[in-house]
């Protein structure tokens, strides 16, 4: 079984947002980056799979030097190889593209992104690897067994789940539930992390076809109107007669 | 030149976040001067296809098959592409949904159009076409510019109020090829948690948070959404799920669902930076703590300092009297 992981490497979930360059671009100064989480996961549920039966798992990356840490970290975890793909991330086609461009002779049987990157939050990129390499994608999954080459698959519906089937290849867009932790690296995995091949590939040419002109930060909230708590009555009559919310 | 909005179907019914969807593309399609053309695939009625031109649909395209029964990502982008072509629609409209972002992006790579998911407002300029998202999970949001000649758009639920706007719409039929190799997904089984209305289509949110300290006290937050009615429903901070008291469907924040409810009762919940995030589009925030410095009173609207034990029985008096007024 020939897995790909695609990662991304993102602020850390604590970190403050703020922008630079007539707010177009995040600052990254002392923001710690990470491995998105829903990929995180998605990778941990890809290496018991490869553990349960065999095969290799490959991560991939869009992105500078400065995504590496973040790889070895999945080669901690216990990948086996890593590509990154030498620019700087742009939009989500401009992504897939690269992507698809690694992907499209290689064979992987299952290619997994996460849910969406924590950034961006577009949920786009796995869905458009699938279209491009025109091949079936699943999202939102939230559990997945392998019989053979068949995908036994939960994913997360409006209000409830789903139970599919897929045969390989697909891509898979994992989410919470995938597995239940993210697998923390081991010394001996950190060690040998090192030593495995992290390949750098160059970009294929894709002019963007969107582009962030700006960024906002949400508005200060009001001050918050503090009620006593032997006055319930008083809540209820604000919620239904000021706010109008009940 | 038209607008094509996809109207997804919940077992045949359309919900709010249909008309919400149709309301944002019926104003795009006036600030375009152009048509608004909707798309349904799978089994409908004429009746409820007949409700979108309520809010603007001047045409309702129904692609009709019992192979359209799941849906498959595959299939459901060709016919969407389809129809794009067809009706020469410029912009594309999905509801942010879980179907809408299974699709959008494959549609977005079919026609070489640029995507904008999680839209919240409509775009503030049509030349050069720029649209407002949220980024960095609700932390932040982008102006962003879409440079292709058609546009895709999803909107995120409870984003955009519905507009009446009646128009007369014909039903008419729509048939695409289809490749059979497009059929490898199969549905084996559906199971829906309950009847309840989702976290994410719901106006008002009742969320706890570890100050509940038992899953058994969460009955008490099941009592106050039923006593607010059917569009009210429970939800919960991320340790809560971690810990198996509610299901992961529940978990409101940055790895949760990022939500957007006319109100949200934080009860117990402190308010870490990713909880936040995830619920600073609600129009009016509650937070009930016995911690007077939780960073949730920042993010409120009303703030009660006090035990949830002591608080959510009066609330639940009172708000029983409200309803029984």
């Amino acid at each position: 079984m020939k897995i790909l992981v695609c990662i991304s490497n993102v602020p850390d979930t604590t970190a403050k947002i703020s922008f630079v360059e007539d707010n177009k671009v995040y600052n990254k100064n002392n923001v710690q980056f990470i491995i998105s989480p829903y990929e995180e996961l998605a990778l941990t549920r890809a290496l018991e799979l490869k553990e349960a039966a065999s095969g290799t798992i490959t991560v991939l990356t869009v992105g500078l030097q400065d995504a590496e840490p973040t790889m070895r970290k999945a080669l901690a975890m216990g990948a086996d190889d890593a590509i990154r793909v030498n620019t700087e991330a742009k939009d989500a086609m401009f992504v897939a593209k690269q992507i698809a461009e690694v992907a499209k002779n290689k064979n992987y049987d299952i290619i997994f992104t996460g849910k969406e990157s924590i950034d961006y939050n577009g949920s786009q990129v796995g869905e458009m690897v699938a279209e491009l390499l025109d091949i079936p994608s699943i999202t939102s999954v939230s559990g997945i067994d392998v019989e053979g080459t068949t995908g036994k698959i939960q994913r997360e519906i409006d209000g409830g789940y789903e139970q599919i089937e897929c045969e390989f290849p697909f891509v898979g867009s994992g989410q919470k539930g995938i597995a239940p932790e993210p697998r923390i690296p081991a010394m001996r995995g950190i060690m040998m992390a090192r030593k495995k091949p992290l390949n750098i590939v160059e970009p294929v040419e894709f002019t963007d076809l969107t582009q962030v002109i700006t960024h906002t930060l949400p508005e200060a909230k009001s001050a918050c109107t503090m009620i006593e708590p032997d006055n319930v009555g008083e809540l209820v009559r604000l919620l239904h007669e000021e706010a109008k919310a009940i | 030149m038209s607008v094509l909005v996809y109207t997804e179907n919940w077992d045949g019914k359309f919900k709010k976040a249909t008309y919400e969807i149709v309301s944002y593309a019926n104003e795009i399609a006036k600030q375009l001067g152009c048509d608004l053309i909707a798309l349904s695939i799978g089994k409908v009625s004429d009746e409820e296809l007949k409700s979108l031109e309520n809010y603007g649909a001047s045409k309702v395209l129904n692609a009709n098959d019992d192979k359209y029964n799941t849906i498959i990502s595959q299939v459901y982008t060709k016919i969407i592409a389809d129809a794009v072509n067809a009706t020469n629609a410029s912009v594309v409209v999905f509801a942010n949904t879980y179907t809408g972002r299974s699709i959008a992006p494959r549609v977005s790579v079919k026609l070489n159009a640029g995507l904008v998911s999680g839209c919240i407002a409509l775009p503030t300029s049509t030349q050069p076409f720029v649209v407002n998202k949220k980024a960095y999970s609700g932390k932040a949001f982008a102006d962003v510019q879409v440079n292709s000649d058609i546009k895709i758009l999803t909107l995120n639920q409870n984003s955009y109020k519905i507009v009446e706007n009646k128009k007369d719409a014909a039903i008419e039929a729509f048939t695409t090829e289809i490749p059979d190799n497009y059929f490898k997904v199969k549905s084996i089984e559906i199971s829906k948690a309950s009847d309840k209305i989702t976290v994410n289509d719901a106006e008002i949110l009742v969320s706890g948070g570890r100050g509940l300290k038992a899953s058994e006290h969460f009955g008490m937050l099941d009592e106050i959404a039923s006593i607010l009615g059917p569009t009210a429903t429970t939800a919960c901070s991320r340790p809560i799920t971690d810990l198996d008291w509610r299901p992961h469907s529940e978990h409101v924040g940055q790895t949760g669902k990022v939500v957007a409810p006319n109100l949200y009762f934080a009860i117990g919940i402190s308010g870490a930076i990713q909880h936040l995030a995830g619920i600073n589009s609600s129009k009016i925030i509650v937070a009930i703590n016995t911690d007077k410095d939780a960073p949730i009173f920042e993010a409120a609207d009303y703030g009660i300092i006090g035990d949830a034990f002591e608080v959510l029985p009066s609330l639940i008096e009172e708000l029983t009297k409200l309803k029984n007024s």
